[in-house]
């Protein structure tokens, strides 16, 4: 709704507009600016930031740490294995949901969403106990898992919306164009769904790297990622304060910039289509 | 185009999701069931048996239960409403012709992408600490004493972190459904003489009705299950300050190690869950796209 306005006008509201924008990063940017001082830069009282002695140490001294690449490599495998798998699972279903629905599909939908309104703490201990009969404790097959399962649900919905959206027509006309089943799939169906594929997996994949519940519930050391081990890293009287913020740094940065370019997308995704 | 085979085709292709979820939430659901009316204490493992009511008794008869259920409506309640006020203020905002817009929404849907342990941290150790935190730093600017944020306003600091969190999903949303509102109706009742005010009122309130009632939807179920930033900042403290019912049930079962009384809470929570998803389903179902 771009309306004509006088440029003073025009020019407050910019002014206001990036102000509240700022303010709302600003924990962000403090974080990284931190990352970059030294420790005792880093709580100087008051707070010092062009006077700040500027260092890429604490990122070297982070990464160096046997422990650290291991919890991000934990992270790439579990966001990426469970959903890709659930991707394999959930893209038949909807599928199915979006071109033959039936009576229950609508009752069936519905019924996936209010599994996510089950709270995750109910289940938390018979879960445990199975996983741990299953010696699925602090792997991160255990975790792929639980983290597919979790967001199968999304995953069905997400793609249902994208899917619903393919004319049908057009499976119609590649028929009575003598098109096989296999020549549907591949040079018809395929390229008309990838991209609603290409954004629920995006927001997957961010939705499982940003969990932290089942992955601190679940793991112990071996198999934790970045989100259980930031949540277990306690700063005794501020001690670690810019290497906590380099490791926060590299823990969001992967997402961050995934999510900035599926911004769009993922209004549709999060709304289960209802608004776009 | 559905013929008996297609329809054969399409149930075997919804079957795996279906059935796995239906396990992943129904095994687990039946074994808290079972284990909320025996004695299972992982401290005394030679004791086991049938208590019928013993641990709804106990959870109900707590003090700590009530401060929890208080405790999570307040969460998800001032959530919500500082999410949905500030989003649609910021949204109107936003929407304006702005220089560089497209920065600005980058910066605006930042918090959102922190996954919650470290947008607790951040705010826990670098802003209210209250040695080292940057507002212990302009209170003592201000020559002011340190608010002791995590230690006295334990569940408001709890609810400005998680709001924090949110209200990029918010902004989002409702700037991405004010943008779909025509601006012909806008200027045309600006024309006729209708106020700032009542054009919002009765114009762009109206038409972003979906959009609000889908936010709340969203947020309440992800509201309802907050549990990374309290295990970061609080954990659910002092006492039991900003203990909320998952994190009393995650509590009982992990520190005090009793399975019985936490599958006992674990059943409260799930009754208590479906009460507010019978209202918001009913209420708020009808706007998602089916």
């Amino acid at each position: 709704m771009a309306r004509a306005q006088s440029p003073r006008r025009r020019m407050l509201t910019t002014i206001a507009a990036w102000s509240v924008a700022l303010i709302i990063f600003f924990p962000v940017l403090w974080m990284i600016l931190t990352s970059f001082k030294t420790e005792s830069s880093a709580v100087a009282s008051p707070p010092v930031l062009l006077a700040a002695d500027w260092t890429l140490q604490n990122y070297v001294d982070v990464w160096a740490r046997s422990d650290y690449p291991r919890f991000f490599w934990n992270s790439v495998v579990i966001a990426v294995g469970s959903t890709l798998v659930g991707l394999a699972i959930a893209i038949p279903a909807a599928w199915a949901m979006a071109f033959v629905p039936g009576k229950r599909t609508k009752d069936l939908l519905m019924w996936m969403l209010s599994t996510k309104m089950m709270p995750a703490v109910a289940v938390m201990i018979p879960l445990y106990l199975l996983f741990q009969q299953m010696g699925l404790i602090d792997t991160k097959t255990g975790l792929v898992v639980a983290l597919m399962l979790m967001n199968l649900p999304i995953i069905v919905w997400m793609l249902y919306t994208y899917f619903k959206e393919i004319p049908g027509e057009i499976l119609e006309a590649a028929r009575m164009d003598g098109a096989g089943l296999w020549n549907e799939i591949v040079h018809v169906l395929t390229p008309m769904a990838l991209p609603g594929i290409a954004s629920t997996m995006l927001l997957n994949i961010i939705l499982a790297w940003n969990e932290a519940f089942w992955t601190i519930v679940l793991t112990t050391t071996k198999a934790a990622p970045l989100s259980a081990f930031i949540a277990s890293f306690s700063a005794p009287q501020g001690l670690f304060y810019a290497k906590l913020s380099a490791a926060s740094a590299m823990a969001i940065l992967p997402i961050l910039i995934l999510g900035w370019f599926s911004q769009k997308q993922l209004v549709r995704g999060l709304t289960f289509g209802a608004v776009k | 185009m559905a013929t008996q085979s297609s329809r054969v085709a399409s149930r075997l292709m919804v079957a795996p999701s279906v059935i796995l979820l239906f396990i992943w939430m129904a095994v687990p659901l039946a074994l808290t069931l079972y284990y909320s009316f025996r004695f299972y204490r992982l401290l005394s493992p030679e004791r086991s048996g049938w208590v019928g009511l013993t641990n709804y008794r106990w959870f109900l008869n707590s003090p700590d239960f009530w401060l929890a259920l208080f405790n999570t409506l307040a969460l998800v309640l001032g959530v919500l409403i500082i999410t949905v006020v500030l989003g649609i203020l910021i949204a109107l905002l936003i929407d304006q012709p702005v220089r560089g817009q497209g920065v600005l929404r980058i910066l605006v849907i930042a918090p959102f992408f922190v996954m919650p342990p470290v947008a607790a941290s951040i705010w826990e150790n670098l802003f209210m600490h209250p040695q080292n935190g940057l507002f212990a730093a302009i209170a003592r600017g201000f020559g002011a004493q340190p608010i002791l944020f995590l230690e006295q306003y334990p569940l408001a600091s709890i609810i400005g972190i998680v709001s924090w969190q949110w209200l990029p999903f918010a902004t989002l949303i409702l700037l991405t459904a004010m943008q779909s509102l025509s601006s012909e109706q806008l200027e045309a009742a600006e024309m006729d003489g209708a106020s700032a005010l009542n054009r919002f009122r009765y114009i762009i309130m109206p038409h972003l009705t979906r959009a609000i009632t889908v936010v709340i939807l969203i947020q309440t179920i992800f509201l309802l299950g907050i549990f990374g930033e309290i295990y970061t900042t609080t954990q659910g403290g002092p006492g039991s300050a900003s203990t909320t019912l998952p994190y009393m049930i995650f509590k009982q079962a992990i520190a005090a190690k009793d399975i019985g009384r936490a599958a006992a809470g674990g059943i409260i929570a799930v009754i208590l869950a479906n009460i507010v998803a019978y209202f918001l389903m009913r209420g708020i179902g009808r706007h998602l796209d089916t």
